[in-house]
């Protein structure tokens, strides 16, 4: 069977990894490369690298950085940020990654899923959605979750693995930075048959337990902070998921 | 030297990368000189497998690579790769390919249980079906990173791994010194690294 994946998420700017890394054996680090060896060593199923300007200040990406980390790292990439036409998608998979997030440039453009996945196939189209509870219903928002768009994130979501979304990274506002777990009534909302990445309110080892048990048609949890501080430490967090019967990749 | 045929289908910058990390001198090329003096031949892919077909076939390619193999030197095909080595596909028509192994490409939708995802799209863990030099380092379990809508089927005599996906699906496959992967070994962290290492190293 396949294996849950865990995905750590690196933000970049400027080819740095913002904020950088720092525990145990590991302190300040900020570049890419380095880091990413260490993730793919500990055991990371897949890494993404996300551009946190270039989505509003219309900065391209590093792939300078990109293309370093790709040339050392031999494990799927994924690259979200600032993605809004074909030519982004061209310029990011010719530096080595495997998989293209979209997020507002598909909502201001939802034909670039289209375009991108007849261009490149859906395996390498990534939707990914900010999505926020608003007057009872699932909201998708924009801007780096600034920004409600009035767009129903359910409805949304299933229109954008129509036109060819081969995965979905389903992030929640609300559980984000919030670290009391993942948010599973989003999760189990969503009815798509395309994998899905739950990102947003990992806390702790336990939220990944529940994440997969709870909610069997996620295939991956994302998370960013509580590996980079060291709080959740890979090969232990797969130890535990093993013990509790969920199929994950051990190294 | 090893090369890498180029008939312009899909990204390579992995697999040369990983080639790169392994010290194994590779060359992307379409210059049937250039693949004729190889010691190696890897025959990459993604895509839709007529497509893929056509182009090998238009250049020319197709002839090339068919030579290569009969002449005995080793031959990794890679995912599309590795499906265009069979006798023939089903993806969207009935396609021919090299013909290089027996056995057909066929789709898991209508042959893996409903409600598994189509592509199998992850890591998953290989089952060793037989000895072969090109997984000799390879332990039952080890995983490896697949991307696949199609799988070769009836390719029992040359089946060295498969893994489970609602059934059993063909992971690698070897017949002499035509070998293939329908995992991505440049995805596949250091699992597919010893892979393409094997390969560069199995005899000539």
């Amino acid at each position: 069977m396949l294996k849950k994946r865990i995905i750590p998420c690196l933000d970049v700017r400027n080819g740095r990894v913002v904020k950088g890394v720092n525990f145990e054996g590991l302190n300040d680090v900020s570049d890419p490369v380095e880091l990413a060896s260490f993730y793919s060593d500990d055991g990371a199923d897949e890494l993404v690298f996300y551009d946190i300007t270039a989505s509003y200040e219309g900065r391209r990406l590093f792939t300078d950085c990109l293309r370093a980390v790709a040339e050392h790292i031999f494990i799927p990439l994924t690259v979200g940020g600032g993605i809004n036409t074909i030519d982004d998608f061209d310029r990011v998979l010719k530096c080595g990654a495997d998989k293209i997030s979209v997020n507002s440039g598909a909502l201001r453009n939802p034909t670039l899923i289209a375009e991108a996945a007849k261009k490149y196939g859906s395996q390498c189209v990534v939707l990914s959605a900010d999505v926020k509870r608003v007057e009872g219903g699932f909201r998708v928002f924009s801007h780096g979750g600034r920004q409600d768009t009035g767009l129903d994130a359910i409805e949304w979501i299933r229109q954008g693995v129509a036109l060819g979304a081969g995965e979905v990274v389903l992030n929640s506002i609300d559980t984000d930075g919030v670290k009391k777990g993942f948010d599973l009534e989003m999760l189990q909302a969503l009815d798509v048959d395309v994998p899905v990445v739950a990102s947003g309110g990992a806390g702790g080892i336990s939220d990944f337990v529940e994440l997969f048990r709870e909610v069997p048609s996620v295939d991956a949890g994302l998370a960013a902070s509580i590996f980079h501080f060291g709080e959740v430490r890979i090969p232990k967090l797969k130890q535990v998921l093993a013990e509790n019967g969920i199929p994950v990749r051990r190294i | 030297m090893l090369a890498i045929v180029d008939y312009g289908v899909g990204n390579l910058f992995s697999l040369c990368s990983s080639l790169k990390s392994l010290n194994q001198p590779a060359v992307i090329t379409s210059d049937p000189k250039e693949i004729s003096m190889a010691e190696r031949v890897i025959l990459p892919g993604v895509g839709a497998f007529g497509d893929a077909a056509e182009k090998l076939r238009n250049t020319g390619l197709d002839t090339v690579v068919r030579e290569q193999a009969e002449s005995g030197k080793p031959l990794l095909g890679i995912c599309l790769g590795m499906q265009l080595l069979f006798e023939k596909s089903y993806e969207f028509g009935e396609h021919a390919g090299l013909g290089l192994l027996r056995g057909s490409i066929v789709p898991m939708k209508g042959t893996i249980p409903e409600g598994l995802k189509i592509p199998q799209m992850g890591w998953n863990s290989l089952i060793l079906r037989r000895n072969h030099p090109l997984l000799r380092d390879i332990k039952e379990g080890d995983c490896v990173y697949f991307v696949h809508s199609y799988y070769a089927d009836g390719c029992e005599d040359s089946l060295i791994a498969s893994c489970d996906y609602g059934r059993e699906i063909t992971a690698a496959v070897a017949s002499g010194n035509v070998m293939g992967c329908q995992f991505h070994p440049e995805k596949s962290g250091k699992v597919g690294l010893s892979i393409l290492k094997a390969f560069c190293e199995v005899a000539v």
